[in-house]
């Protein structure tokens, strides 16, 4: 039209030369946010960021995103106690996502898939690690990506450290461990078994290494003084458990009698009952409230018909296998105190699961390497020993003595000794605000149960070693992936872009997600208040 | 309204997209390609409902008919703000004549296309609640009446707001509004009065009619496309939040238009030929106070002591839709 | 042909000749048979696709013209009185909006009292409006008109008034000769306008303009008014040699050589006073007469044209500026200004009221001989009201006036026709 009417027509959308963004106050920015699984995360894994593409259901992806952090997943989604789903904010609506259930179900699909790592291009340098555990192979993985040349030196006569010799196999089946050493193994890394370190400054000097980790972990048990104990069948937890591993399990008796309340005397009496014996009974001088063993490893356990007898403390073991134990109270702060009044106990075996220390004799001789009272090794910030190029991570530090708190050991640790190896230091990058549960606009979220994975039926737990908690399948691992909220980070939803009153919200296309059209956006907060996932921040406006 | 039942997707149809749903299952906001109808660079309030809505339904009638829309716009606050000289918002042939004959032109639009052949090329009518309810409803009633082939959407926010806040026919009971004012023995907008729009159009028996809300999006969309896709008179009233009208939060506006379905107070449902026939239940009921207690205009039932007879009153009104429509009932569950 | 035929007839033919689109009308008398005739028409398929909607309202009739208009439809009504004063908002919206719809009025009285008889108030009340005016002399003009008045509306993008007295042309049965289609067709081309509702080229019709804007967009609306004054007289010549009649004379003299005194009226009641002019003219009084075809425009130029050489301007109109006196003639006055032309101004006609040809001799006599007041009541009863006055002074609560004066005349009908 060319005789357009003057003013009182139009041309369409010439709106678009009315700048509303100056009437703005305050402006809406996008802000990613930490998601408390990430955060909770002590392998550091990026939960948030793998479960974004489970949810599409590209496991590839998702698994990818996940080894960056963490190089076992199969072996994870078992044994590692997720504290993600502890600290997850979904919790707080109905259940927390069963993160460890789909990161489990990627790691074993990654398995069968048959998807490897490639090592990085070669750096020149070359690294020692002494112990193949989970902290020492986590070590190797992340140093071989950045290209260094690692070589392990393992003790045992099996790389896998306390995952092999420590968790029983009903927990974590030894072909599932093996397939993701063997990963690692693959990327040029090289494990020497049966190898132990007794000098390591001639071992460094004879290897040519530029850079050592050290983490053999603890293996020693702690020992407790017990009146007779000497008399009767009395086995360290940790050596019953590597001697069923090694297949020579010993001869315990109908009726076993397992003391202490951590997960290693939950897996001590489970592997028990398992041997035969009739009655495995746990001996904890507290009560179950205040067990350091996990409360659904506790509740296995009592599945499979382990008993307990807490609050006693064994104060005598007789010859033939009476026990004499106290009644213990608890006083105000959860700390047991004695009360004189006695029972005894049957048992044709005594399983003593009381803590583990670290073997440190090799150490004493390495100038530099400070070892604290308690055994363990000190470092500094960056995972480096008192000796410079040496550095130690896993059990052997003052740390949690978790498989996972192990492997970012690992993690940790090589990006330390890389940057040391580089002439730099490295730098964490600064992290992002917490994305705490009142960021949230849960009503946006579909009502979705957590589907609880299969168990093992009860008989073939109480005789078989196969493994008790069972997968979740591909469909069921899809949908407990979508349950994720991801919390403070965009997941793309489109609400901010869909409900923007003035369209000043640019929609850059999937996985680019979105641009704030400052020259249009009035500042109203829509944007801010109806993002499900809290990843929009409204600041004051400066001009 | 009934659309795929979405279970498990993260957000499922709650969001304006997700980008785990198929396309069938994606919002036409959500799509890079939406028409916006209703430009940036329109002056209306910060976190204006009535421009959200505006675009919402006019987005989906335009992809509802691919783009061969017309839209008869009454005169109002969408009508204000989107048009003066020399700027436009709208980017689709728009005609604004008066504030009472909006659906009349639009019938003439429709007479008129229909006695070129392009029968293909659809028409809108909109306007506010004042436009609607009050000066244009003699109009209204003989456009439905007719039968013509004719969508009329009715931007409802309750009051006459391009004029600064006056009581409409519209306004719930016990609101303020600046002709309703808060004082004496019952402040604000009196119990019982007020007009029923959405029901006197079930009464002529005209194809269809609903109710939407600029909280459900997808509800929203899915009664756009259905009433693009029959012919004859049809009508659907959205609600949308003025946050200065209702002296409420800008940011809240989508926040307040949810605790309206929420609480029972706003029903969504669809009647076809005079009958209800679907309704779209409430997720997580709550009380009218969630509601009222987010809007300055309902300021001074909160006061100290409460007008605790107030809120019971309206509470009741909440109460019978529940019943009137099944609100709590499962079948009408939104896809989650 | 010509046909002995009811205007209201003969104008729903030339209507339907001129091939509307859209129609849409609220019956009100008198202007019932022709939308009656139109509707039987469009329902038997006569007028092509044209759409027929029976609306709830002039309001709504006029706005859905709106509509259609703006859509690119020939759109039409017809109305009157209190039916144009209730589309009133439309009307003028439709001038701003530049949209070319035509529309009868079948001109009647405005209440109250409630009157459905002609005169001149309503299309008078609504002549700053923004729309073109015309008015019929008989039911021929009637029908010329209307065929013309689509064509300038059309070209100057402005709507247009054809306005026809009410029963006194719209029931009259007179020979009319309404032309033919092939000859409609050749006179009045498809409607092609400047704007129309496309989605293939979107527009926003109907902004809100401010103080920056506003007076250029009324002003533009008096351009094109200003350009009518130019176009109907040349449209209307085309339209003459296409239909062989005279038509789209802006004023029409009659008799005018060497008169004294020039009598102008608008519509219908120029019969008569053509009449009373030969009377008078028979009688050797120097009197002419002078008929405004249109009166938005105001043709103030051709006006003064003709009267120029005259001594005095009796203006004879049906309506009254309540409080002022003569609507017509105050304009009249303002398009001689200058001249020695004295203008005066008769008030006939009101209601129905009847202007017999002796009413109009025997006050142009007066006027030659001692002149008019001004402005002077043609045949009003000053009895009556002189009574009426009286009674009012004497008693505050006097009752209804027109009942008092209905009392006082008499009967409904009797004394009135």
């Amino acid at each position: 039209m060319e005789r357009k009417p003057f003013a009182i027509t139009l041309d369409p959308g010439s709106s678009l030369a009315n700048h509303t963004g100056n009437w703005r106050t305050m402006r809406p920015v996008y802000r990613d946010h930490l998601p408390p699984c990430n955060h909770a995360c002590p392998a550091g894994e990026n939960v948030q960021g793998w479960l974004y593409y489970a949810e599409e259901g590209d496991y590839e992806r998702a698994w990818r995103v996940l080894t960056n952090d963490n190089p076992f997943p199969a072996i994870h989604g078992r044994v590692c106690y997720h504290p993600c789903e502890t600290a997850c904010n979904r919790g707080q609506l109905d259940e927390a996502v069963g993160i460890h259930a789909v990161e489990r179900f990627l790691g074993d699909y990654a398995i069968q898939q048959g998807w490897r790592i490639e090592p990085g291009p070669p750096s020149g340098k070359k690294v020692l690690i002494v112990g193949a555990g989970p902290s020492g192979l986590s070590a190797a993985f992340h140093l071989a990506r950045f290209g260094h040349a690692v070589t392990i030196y393992e003790a045992g006569p099996k790389p896998g450290g306390m995952m092999r010799f420590g968790i029983p196999r009903y927990r974590l089946p030894r072909e599932v461990l093996d397939a993701e050493v063997a990963r690692v193994e693959a990327m040029g890394v090289t494990i020497h078994l049966n190898r132990r370190v007794e000098d390591l400054e001639a071992d460094i000097k004879n290897g040519g290494f530029h850079a050592t980790f050290l983490a053999i972990g603890a293996h020693l048990s702690k020992r407790v003084e017990i009146p007779g104990r000497d008399v009767g069948r009395i086995l360290d937890a940790l050596s019953f458990l590597k001697s069923v591993e090694t297949g020579e399990p010993p001869k315990i008796g109908r009726r076993v009698a397992i003391y202490g309340g951590g997960n290693t005397a939950i897996d001590a009496a489970r592997t028990a009952k398992r041997l035969g014996a009739e009655e495995a009974v746990i001996v904890y001088r507290r009560d179950r409230e205040h067990m350091p063993a996990h409360d659904f490893e506790v509740e296995e356990a009592l599945e499979e018909g382990v008993l307990t007898k807490w609050l006693r403390t064994i104060r005598q073991i007789d010859e033939g296998g009476t026990l004499t134990v106290e009644v213990m109270e608890l006083d105000k702060q959860g700390y047991p105190r004695p009360t004189g009044r006695f029972e005894t106990l049957e048992a044709d075996s005594v399983i003593l699961a009381l803590g583990q220390e670290v073997d440190t004799r090799f150490l004493r001789k390495v100038p530099g390497i400070e070892i604290s009272d308690d055994g363990v090794i000190q470092v500094d910030e960056t995972m480096m020993t008192g000796r410079t190029g040496i550095f130690a991570g896993g059990d052997m530090v003052p740390a949690e003595r978790t498989v996972t708190v192990a492997t970012g050991h690992g993690k940790k640790a090589a990006r330390h000794i890389d940057a040391y190896l580089r002439g730099v230091r490295y730098v964490k990058p600064p992290g992002n605000p917490l994305a705490t549960f009142d960021r949230l606009n849960t009503w946006y979220y579909t009502d979705a149960p957590h589907i609880h994975q299969p168990y093992l039926d009860r008989v073939r737990r109480q005789t078989t070693f196969d493994e008790v908690v069972l997968g979740l399948d591909e469909s069921t691992a899809l949908l407990e992936a979508r349950r994720c909220l991801s919390c403070g980070m965009c997941f793309e939803c489109d609400n901010c872009y869909g409900m923007c009153p003035d369209n000043a919200i640019i929609k850059l296309g999937p996985g680019k997600k979105y641009r704030i059209d400052y020259d249009y956006c009035k500042g109203c907060g829509i944007c801010a208040e109806e993002c499900p996932c809290g990843a929009i921040e409204m600041e004051k406006e400066i001009r | 309204m009934h659309y795929q039942r979405v279970k498990y997707y993260q957000t499922g149809t709650f969001t304006v997209g997700n980008r785990l749903l198929d396309e069938s299952n994606r919002t036409v906001q959500a799509r890079m390609d939406r028409t916006n109808s209703l430009n940036s660079g329109h002056r209306a309030c910060q976190g204006c409902g009535e421009a959200l809505g505006a675009r919402y339904a006019i987005d989906a009638a335009m992809r509802a008919v691919d783009n061969q829309l017309v839209a008869v716009n009454a005169t109002g606050c969408l009508e204000v703000f989107s048009s003066p000289y020399p700027e436009s918002a709208w980017q689709i042939p728009w005609l604004h004549s008066l504030f009472g004959n909006a659906p009349a032109v639009a019938s003439g639009v429709a007479a008129a296309l229909r006695a070129k052949g392009k029968d293909h090329i659809r028409v809108v009518g909109q306007g506010g609640d004042g436009a609607t309810v009050d000066i244009g409803f003699g109009c209204l009633s003989g456009m439905f009446e007719r039968n013509d082939d004719v969508l009329y959407i009715c931007y409802d926010n309750e009051a006459y707001m391009n004029t600064g806040v006056q009581r409409s026919g519209s306004t719930p009971p016990r609101a303020w509004t600046n002709t309703t004012p808060a004082v004496g023995p019952s402040p604000g907008n009196p119990m019982g009065v007020g007009k029923n729009v959405p029901r006197i159009a079930m009464a002529h028996g005209i194809p269809y009619v609903a109710t939407a809300s600029v909280a459900d999006l997808h509800d929203l969309e899915a009664k756009v496309f259905k009433a693009m896709g029959i012919h004859g008179a049809r009508y659907i009233h959205i609600h949308v939040p003025c946050p200065l009208g209702w002296k409420s939060d800008p940011a809240h506006t989508i926040k307040v238009a949810r605790m309206a379905i929420e609480s029972g107070l706003f029903p969504l449902f669809e009647a076809e030929y005079g009958r209800v026939t679907d309704r779209t239940s409430i997720r997580r009921k709550v009380p009218v106070e969630r509601y009222l207690e987010l809007q300055g205009r309902f300021a001074h039932l909160f006061g100290d002591p409460p007008d605790t007879e107030a809120i019971r009153a309206i509470q009741a009104i909440a109460d019978a839709n529940i019943d009137m429509y099944g609100l709590l009932s499962e079948e009408g569950q939104r896809g989650t | 042909m010509k046909q002995q035929i009811e205007g209201s007839q003969a104008i729903a033919q030339i209507v339907a000749r001129c091939r509307p689109e859209v129609i849409a009308a609220y019956p009100i008398s008198p202007q019932t048979h022709i939308v009656e005739a139109l509707a039987r028409l469009v329902k038997a398929g006569e007028i092509g696709r044209c759409q027929y909607l029976n609306v709830e309202s002039e309001f709504a009739a006029l706005s859905a013209l709106i509509g259609a208009s703006a859509t690119g439809a020939r759109a039409y009504t017809a109305t009157t009185s209190q039916g144009l004063l209730f589309m009133a908002e439309a009307v003028y919206n439709a001038a701003g909006l530049g949209l070319p719809i035509v529309m009868t009025i079948a001109n009647r009285a405005l209440g109250a009292p409630i009157n459905i008889w002609n005169d001149h108030s309503d299309s008078m009340a609504l002549r700053d409006a923004g729309w073109i005016q015309f008015y019929a002399e008989d039911n021929q003009e009637a029908v010329d008109l209307h065929a013309l008045a689509f064509r300038v509306a059309e070209e100057l993008s402005c709507p247009a008034m054809v306005c026809v007295d009410g029963y006194v042309l719209t029931h009259a049965y007179e020979p009319v000769d309404v032309p033919e289609q092939a000859d409609v067709d050749a006179y009045l081309p498809p409607y092609e306008p400047v704007q129309v509702l496309d989605p293939d080229d979107p527009v926003t019709i109907g902004a809100m303009v401010g103080p920056e804007a506003y007076a250029e967009v009324r002003y533009l609306m008096h351009h094109k008014h200003i350009k009518a004054l130019e176009a109907i007289p040349r449209l209307g010549t085309e339209l003459s040699e296409q239909f062989g009649r005279p038509s789209g004379r802006l004023v029409d003299p009659y008799r005018i050589e060497e008169a004294d005194t020039v009598i102008l009226a608008l519509g219908s009641v120029n019969g008569t006073i053509k009449d009373a002019v030969d009377d008078l003219r028979d009688e050797g009084w120097p009197v002419g007469a002078v008929k405004l075809g249109v009166y938005r425009p105001f043709p103030a130029h051709a006006l003064r044209r003709v009267v120029q050489d005259a001594k005095r301007v009796i203006v004879v109109e049906k309506d009254l500026a309540i409080g002022h006196g003569g609507i017509v003639s105050s304009e009249v006055k303002m398009a001689l200004k200058g001249l020695p032309i004295v203008v005066e101004t008769v008030i006939a006609g009101l209601g129905g009221r009847p202007i017999p040809k002796a009413s109009i001799v025997r006050t142009v006599k007066a006027a030659f001989l001692e002149g008019l007041e001004e402005p002077h009541f043609l045949d009003l009863k000053w009895e009556v009201v002189n009574k009426e006055l009286r009674r009012q002074e004497e008693r505050r609560r006097s009752g209804p006036t027109a009942a008092n004066i209905l009392r006082e005349t008499g009967p409904f009908g009797v004394r009135v026709l």
